[in-house]
């Protein structure tokens, strides 16, 4: 049976969409203050500054920790500089009891959530205070008191994990949503479809937040899609959908504020397409300046979303140079201080090789592990990671 | 002859591949204009234009698929996944379609022109999903051939081979070695055979066999054993699927011993399908169990990468085991 209310016609009528082109919903110039018509959200000041600590902190901790990983002291980075306004803004609109479900960029709604930077290096360093135990690579954070599904590599699989999260949510009716984060390059991934057109049909409480920041690893978006930007795949799904300045602030407050109420009071999932740039290379692995220019990037640096909430917050009366000088130099001092006490702890225990693959380690890895400690107290000098534990008896 | 590290070889066997045929295409996540992100492919978009080598979506369900109508129509995809841990969208497009195209069609039709490489393989710090060996999911499935190469030289003639190979071929490519391992790679073209390992030392107290990464780890392993006084017959297997099982089974006829290794976890691995046939083939003429040295049967783990890897050294204790039974 055909679900479709169209009319008919009798010529053959083609469409490609382009007759309605999704607009870009800004309140916030670079210099601060407002677009004409733009009525800024209600935002106090507390919550101002608690955005805009977050947004700091990451640029700070991003800064830092790619300049560590140069220096040979961390295996791997990955930065979000110039996305913190789309991330920040958009987890600062949720309830803090909402679930996220991240990429792996999003380390500023984490920070605005109230990840410490302790807990940030415990997991950068893969140390015992690591809740991940040292297993995955750096900047795959979780947290569970926090609500932050820890992060998995492999690309768009939240998706639609999300969608089911958010369908248990909806059953379980505890007025909670799931938001869930991707780049414009996941969104290519078959997931991607899954989990919207789920969330569509079984009318989740979801928020599905597209990054679209250019580019993936070296493909710019160009080469990803051929349509307008991510937004108008929703209309396939029969989504609310908006398309936002990801480096404003206030319009992404605002957007993702409206999209929680339409999500958590009338089950009605929304997309929102924050329009951004990766002024960052991918990760530490990567080298941009093999796929696209110096200039390209310094017009997206002029767009800072950091330094145009200061503006604002400048404007505001909440915000001062002395203020500004006195976080950046605590937040940098924090950071140094934090990194050199989380590299010096010692790694997770051997144990934690085989605990929780399954709720409890089956008799056959029982097994292996049993053999592989009798090889390290063999080699005690070949394992400096686990030599002192297994001989301390574990 | 030219030296090059695997990379450069593999670069240099794709190049000959579009060169020597028109219908041989390279793509997938960034391998275009930017030449991969290990620079496999690099300048060849340069070369032969953005319609032979070019960048997809991030999609690998999709790139599979695609590459299977491709080479259904005849020509000859060599699709790029970035990471053999990033195979699994794509393993329905792998092992439903590609290993059953002509089976189910009765020849009607075949994808033997797909060609699928992909860097596998622990040992940089790449934790859950940049480390995974996953050949033994895929030899699970026939239809499909499986090869491995170790050094530039077995990289550039495999690749060839498997390009030119009538039949779905994966390659898997060992990312820990692709700069790290340096040799003689000759300048034309040449191919080497799928399907036949290949004894690189003879010797005859114990045969220890592997593939890719795992050669250099036994090429340790062997001398410190061989220090002991133990004289070890080393075997390349190269084609996971299908294997040489004559190879393996006339050196553990002469030697009665066998180690197998591999990265991969061992429950399910390609050690228990080699042991399970060489025991059938060989059970009056072993002198000891089949060892086999591998991953736990664990994700693959980060900052406890070392103790979790089959290294040199569980590699030489399975011989010094086998050999002292």
């Amino acid at each position: 049976m055909t679900t479709t209310k169209s009319k008919t016609v009798y010529t053959p009528a083609f469409t490609d969409g382009s007759e309605y082109r999704i607009p870009t919903f800004k309140l916030l110039k670079q210099d601060g203050s407002l677009y004409k018509g733009g009525k800024a959200p209600d935002i106090d000041q507390e919550k101002a500054l608690r955005i805009y600590h977050a947004m700091v902190t990451t640029r700070i901790l991003d800064e830092r920790m790619l300049a560590a990983q140069r220096q040979g002291r961390l295996s791997f980075y990955m930065q979000s500089t110039g996305e913190e306004a789309a991330i920040v803004g958009s987890a600062a609109a949720l309830d803090d009891a909402d679930m996220i479900m991240a990429q792996y960029r999003e380390q500023g709604a984490l920070a605005y959530r109230g990840f410490t930077i302790d807990e940030f290096m415990n997991q950068l360093f893969g140390n015992e205070l690591d809740y991940g135990k040292g297993r995955q690579m750096p900047v795959h954070y979780g947290s569970a008191t926090l609500h932050y599904m820890t992060i998995s590599s492999p690309l768009a699989t939240q998706i639609p994990q999300a969608t089911g999260y958010a369908y248990g949510q909806k059953m379980a009716g505890d007025g909670q949503c799931t938001v869930v984060y991707f780049g414009e390059g996941a969104a290519s991934e078959g997931d991607f479809h899954a989990g919207l057109n789920m969330a569509a049909v079984h009318r989740v409480p979801a928020i599905f937040i597209c990054r679209n920041n250019g580019y993936a690893i070296s493909t710019p978006a160009s080469e990803q899609f051929a349509a307008d930007g991510i937004a108008p795949r929703a209309f396939g799904y029969k989504m609310d959908v908006i398309r936002v300045d990801g480096n404003d602030i206030l319009a992404v407050y605002q957007a993702t504020e409206a999209a929680r109420k339409l999500a958590v009071e009338e089950n009605r999932p929304v997309l929102i397409e924050t329009m951004t740039y990766r002024l960052a290379a991918h990760s530490s692995s990567d080298d941009p300046s093999g796929y696209r220019s110096k200039e390209e990037e310094a017009v997206w640096r002029e767009k800072d979303p950091i330094l145009r909430m200061q503006h604002w917050l400048k404007n505001c009366g909440w915000w001062s140079d002395d203020e500004e000088k006195e976080l950046q130099e605590r937040l940098r001092r924090e950071v140094l201080e934090t990194m050199k006490r989380a590299q010096k702890r010692p790694p997770p225990p051997l144990d934690s090789l085989v605990s929780d693959v399954y709720d409890e380690v089956p008799p056959a890895l029982q097994a292996q592990y049993e053999k592989l400690k009798a090889h390290i107290r063999k080699y005690p000098d070949e394992y400096p990671k686990s030599a002192d534990h297994v001989i301390g008896g574990a | 002859m030219a030296k090059m590290n695997m990379l450069q070889a593999i670069n240099n066997a794709l190049d000959i591949a579009m060169a020597g045929n028109e219908r041989v295409l390279c793509f997938g996540e960034d391998v275009g204009a930017f030449g991969g992100v290990f620079r496999a492919t690099s300048n060849l978009q340069q070369k032969y234009g953005k319609d032979r080598c070019f960048n997809t979506p991030l999609v690998e369900q999709g790139i599979i698929g695609f590459a299977n109508g491709l080479a259904a129509q005849g020509s000859f995809p060599v699709a790029e996944i970035q990471f053999a841990d990033y195979i699994f969208p794509a393993f329905d497009q792998i092992v439903n379609e590609a290993a059953k195209f002509r089976y189910r069609s009765g020849d009607l039709f075949n994808v033997g022109g797909l060609t699928i490489r992909a860097p596998y393989g622990g040992g940089i710090a790449g934790g859950l999903y940049h480390s995974q060996s996953p050949e033994a999911y895929f030899a699970h499935t026939p239809g499909l051939k499986i090869v491995v190469p170790r050094n530039p030289h077995q990289a550039k003639g495999l690749l060839l081979g498997a390009i030119n190979d009538p039949n779905p071929t994966l390659f898997f490519e060992p990312k820990r070695l692709y700069r790290a391992s340096v040799g003689e790679v000759p300048d034309g073209e040449y191919q080497l055979p799928l399907g036949e390992a290949e004894v690189l030392k003879e010797g005859s107290d114990v045969t220890v066999l592997g593939w890719g990464a795992q050669m250099e780890v036994i090429g340790k392993a062997v001398d410190m054993a061989e220090k002991d006084g133990i004289s070890c017959e080393v075997i390349d297997l190269r084609t996971i699927l299908p294997w040489d099982a004559d190879t393996v089974a006339d050196s553990v006829l002469k030697t009665g011993r066998l180690v197998v290794t591999h990265e991969a976890p061992l429950t399910g691995g390609f050690a228990g399908e080699i042991a399970a046939t060489i025991q059938e083939r060989c059970f009056l003429y072993l002198e000891s169990p089949i060892a086999r040295v591998t991953g736990l049967d664990t994700p693959f783990p980060l900052v406890l990468e070392k103790e979790h890897f089959p290294n040199h050294l569980k590699v030489y204790e399975a011989i010094q085991d086998s050999v002292n039974f």
